[in-house]
């Protein structure tokens, strides 16, 4: 028989532990799965390694005047220049990290304010449950992008800018899920014997509602992120990004207003649209996956 | 009196897909105007096997074995046929507690809906009047045709999907726990209402249920599922108050009958849960659980073993003489 | 559906129609800083020609003066002039509607009636190829920027094959009238209404499948197969109006959402609606236009969004008449 006391929380974290595990086990059997998390890997590598890959000067209109203008990518390798000489290979691969990074900033902004409202709504119910999630509501009524554009042309156009408006854009739709979640955790036995206990509500939400709707957040999370990422192009597209820097939605803007289109220039247009779809497909693969592991009824077959 | 049986079940083996075997190899015989009650817990595979006998599964289900219904083989029906057959000869009375009634259509319609598509040329007044007569016979008042389902009561439900077995005029009705979920009084009243309605109508009627002392009562012959096999089957009174499976025994007891001094001292209830469909215990299913287990249960393959005439009981102890 | 209903939904529309009214001068406003310094920035003024131009543009006096005076524009449909045609900018908005409506109205209804086939498609053959097929385009037109796919096909059919004119509304030389013209403006809109009617269909597709396979599980199904009915009418008789009604709330909901759906769409086909006057008043910015565009988008979206919660209230019995 061992001798090492075990506490409450080391059983818990080795439960855990175990079931994430078991968890990442079924995750790697998983094929759409796996295609997709290995395809956002190599995007990330691809925009951490952005000066090594790319030549980063090649991104300023000052330094490519020596440069032949509207290159194919036979002509100026890898993938040609644009009207003012720039390498689209350095625009897209240093584009890579604004999207990926406004992707991901704004997302985490949306899930932690969504999911602060969504446990603090579902639990605590009531007055402060309903002026939540009138908010909520209202958020969620209101167009987005006309709400993003109004916000973006008051704000001024920036990364911060564009991070923290499509964050407060877009956690509503985690907020509602998330109280939902919390409404049905409340209902089960566990929580309430944990009151008998004499838990109070801090320890409640933190130490048994929040491990319980993770599952959820992250799932939500995967497939928040593409969304944030096509939100961010739109609006680079629409003029509304950060000038200085390059972005895949700004690639395509200033594409079509070069007159790429009319060119086909095909090498100007095509590979900063295809980036965006691969990426987001990626996600999507990457959320179905998940959301497949953590649904129970799934679960139940897979497991034995 | 060897007529043809009007449904008979032979060595029907039904398979989940995952390889979950849900009945295991199930064989009875009913004739025409009798009534079987076929009880066990949940998981035992009872409601599959009243699926089965109309092909009601779901795609990808493994099922073998034979289903007549008046010498005629279920399973080797052509589409067309299976479906003519299907509500005219034998109909399901569901559970209405579940949504077995589509919610945004009116039960009227729905009641009407199985008649026209039997009867696709009959005059719209002569439907409705069938709809009225129905409701009539279980105890509604015809108005109720334009009702939604959640506009009625537990009882009310039950009592409408009675009323859409009867449609067609079948003569077998598979009644599968038509008073689960149902409140106690309003139990009874369907469950008078069954048996006045087999006894006026002839029907032979199936009557498949969890709680075994209501079959005691509403059917001639009594059959007990464990572990997707019948493993008792005789007639009711005797198996509800003497059986010869010890199973059968406890879930005797485990309904008491109020009034009846035997339950009033002893309060009983068996250890243990049925076997998951996966992993079934060797020889006898039950002997994990079996007071009167012994050695040999653990490898002796559970037979029906004859009680008496029309009795048997797959327990080693029966003699099987008789 | 009583009155207390429809007049509690009516309320809350009319409460979120305040909040936006308020955010939208709040936004404006306030967070803008004061208009008339931004505009004529750079410029030398003196005091009293920047007293005399906030006179000019409503912005003298208090704040909560202010405040009322813009309700009680809002209310009249005043919202000011354009700070680049001049021109008051209802009569911009107005006059601008139109092609917005026909384009998104129409690939809205186009995208609604392929997608929500292909989702019938997708989840009655759940599993097999053409589920695969299904999803799997629609997953890829779902994650593509609309604007992106718009451009691509703006190249294949317009620049590269020459099918379809590259933008605008008409051709100059055509009269503005007449059947030439409606050809005209059709031929000019098939690229636009194209992009967006796929842009679109992923949604519904996603929407009914996953209905559709929720609906499927349902045990009305089962008792509809069991009275003997085809597969293809349970299909459409039973499981697919009951999988449409989350549909039909979404199509309501999209419908609001006609007027806003198209900004980057228009900006590529320099079709000229709401959305090109949207992109175009971003340059400058032209704030007044902004801020009224932005309310009639939102007016929009608030009022379908009321249409929808009647709409589905009307359609599911269970809410009607509860």
């Amino acid at each position: 028989m061992s001798t090492i006391q075990a506490s409450a929380r080391g059983i818990a974290w080795q439960r855990r532990r175990r079931a994430f595990a078991l968890a990442w086990a079924d995750y790697r059997s998983s094929v759409p799965g796996m295609i997709g998390l290995v395809t956002l890997v190599a995007f990330v590598l691809m925009a951490l390694l952005a000066p090594v890959i790319s030549d980063g000067s090649e991104l300023r209109a000052v330094n490519t005047t020596n440069n032949p203008v509207w290159a194919t990518p036979g002509d100026f390798p890898p993938l040609g220049t644009d009207n003012l000489g720039r390498s689209i290979w350095a625009q897209l691969v240093f584009g890579a990290r604004i999207s990926l990074l406004v992707g991901l900033a704004a997302t985490a902004i949306a899930i932690v304010i969504g999911a602060i409202v969504g446990i603090v709504a579902g639990f605590f119910g009531g007055i402060p449950s309903g002026v939540l999630m009138r908010v909520t509501e209202w958020f969620l009524v209101i167009p987005f992008l006309p709400l993003a554009i109004v916000l973006a042309t008051v704000l001024g156009p920036s990364i911060v800018n564009i991070v923290f408006v499509i964050g407060i854009t877009s956690w509503p739709g985690t907020a509602r899920l998330v109280r939902a979640q919390v409404l049905t955790l409340k209902e089960r036995l566990y929580v309430d014997r944990s009151r008998a206990l004499g838990a109070g509500g801090g320890h409640l939400m933190t130490r048994h509602v929040l491990p319980n709707v993770s599952p959820l957040i992250l799932a939500n999370t995967t497939l928040t992120v593409p969304i944030a990422i096509l939100s961010e192009t739109t609006l680079s597209f629409l003029g509304l990004g950060d000038p200085t820097r390059a972005s895949w939605g700004k690639m395509l803007d200033e594409a079509f207003a070069a007159g790429a289109l009319t060119r086909n220039a095909w090498w100007y247009y095509l590979p900063p649209g295809v980036c965006i779809l691969i990426v987001v497909m990626a996600f999507v693969l990457c959320g179905q996956a998940l959301e497949e592991i953590l649904d129970p009824r799934l679960r139940e077959r897979r497991r034995r | 009196m060897s007529e043809t049986p009007l449904l008979s079940v032979r060595d029907l083996h039904v398979t989940y897909p995952g390889d979950v075997p849900a009945v295991r190899g199930v064989s009875f015989d009913l004739r025409a105007g009798e009534t079987l009650g076929l009880a066990g817990e949940s998981g035992c595979g009872k409601s599959t096997l009243a699926g089965a006998l109309l092909r009601l599964l779901p795609r990808g289900t493994g099922v073998t074995g034979e289903v007549l219904l008046d010498g005629e083989d279920v399973f080797a029906m052509l589409p067309g046929r299976l479906r003519a057959v299907r509500w005219t000869e034998m109909s399901i009375v569901f559970q209405g507690a579940l949504h077995t009634l589509n919610p945004v259509r009116r039960v009227g319609w729905q009641i009407a809906e199985a008649y026209t598509t039997h009867d696709a040329d009959a005059p719209a007044r002569e439907v409705r009047a069938r709809v009225g007569e129905l409701l009539e016979v279980v105890g509604l008042p015809a108005a109720r045709a334009d009702d939604y389902p959640h506009q009625l009561s537990g009882g009310q439900k039950q009592r409408v999907l009675i009323a859409l077995a009867l449609t067609c005029n079948p003569r077998l009705l598979v009644a599968d726990e038509p008073t689960t979920a149902l409140d106690v009084m309003v139990q009874a009243q369907v469950l008078r209402l069954l048996e006045e309605l087999q006894g006026k109508l002839g029907l032979a009627m199936l009557f498949i249920t969890h709680d075994l002392s209501t079959l005691a009562s509403a059917c001639q012959r009594l059959a007990v599922m464990y572990a997707g096999r019948i493993v008792e089957e005789g007639p009711s009174h005797e198996v509800f108050a003497e059986a010869a499976h010890p199973y059968s025994r406890a879930l005797a007891e485990a309904f008491p009958v109020i009034g009846d001094p035997r339950f009033r001292m002893a309060p009983s209830g068996l250890p243990g849960d049925p076997p998951d469909p996966r992993e079934v215990p060797s020889g006898c299913p039950f002997h994990p659980r079996c007071p009167r287990v012994v050695d040999e249960c653990t490898t002796w393959e559970a037979e029906l073993r004859r009680v008496t005439t029309g009795w048997d009981a797959a327990c080693i102890h029966v003699r099987g003489d008789g | 559906m009583s009155a207390r209903f429809v007049a509690g939904k009516a309320l809350a529309s009319l409460v979120t129609l305040a909040f936006v009214l308020v955010f939208n001068y709040f936004l404006f406003r306030v967070v803008a800083g004061d208009p008339v310094a931004n505009l004529f920035r750079g410029r030398n003024l003196s005091d009293s020609q920047k007293e005399q131009l906030r006179q000019q543009f409503g912005l003298d006096g208090s704040q909560v003066e202010q405040f009322f005076r813009y309700l009680e524009q809002t209310v009249t449909l005043n919202f000011g002039r354009s700070y680049t045609s001049n021109e008051p900018v209802m009569s911009e908005i107005a006059s601008r509607a139109w092609p917005t409506i026909a384009l998104v109205g129409v690939s809205a209804i186009l995208s609604a009636l392929i997608g929500v086939l292909l989702g019938v498609i997708a989840a009655w053959n759940r599993g097999r190829k053409s589920d695969y097929a299904a999803t799997s385009f629609t997953m890829t037109t779902y994650s593509m920027p609309d604007f992106w796919l718009g451009m691509l096909l703006l190249v294949f059919f317009a620049v590269v094959l020459g099918w379809f004119p590259v933008g605008g509304l008409s051709d100059p030389n055509t009269p503005d009238e007449g059947l030439a013209y409606v050809l005209d403006v059709a031929w000019h809109m098939f690229l636009p209404a194209l992009t967006l009617t796929l842009a679109y269909l992923g949604e519904y597709t996603l929407i009914m499948r996953s209905s559709l396979l929720d609906t499927m599980r349902e045990d009305y199904l089962v008792l509809a197969r069991a009275k003997g009915l085809r597969d293809v009418v349970v299909r459409n008789r039973h499981a697919v109006p009951n999988a449409m009604l989350p549909v039909i709330t979404l199509v309501a909901i999209n419908l609001g959402f006609v007027l806003s759906g198209a900004i980057a769409v228009e900006t590529i086909y320099s079709w000229p609606g709401l959305g090109l006057l949207t992109y175009q008043a971003l340059t400058g910015p032209d704030l007044p236009l902004l801020q009224g565009l932005f309310l009639v988008f939102s007016a929009s979206v608030i009022v379908f969004n009321f249409v929808a919660d009647l709409a589905y209230a009307y359609l599911d019995p269970r809410v009607r008449y509860a």
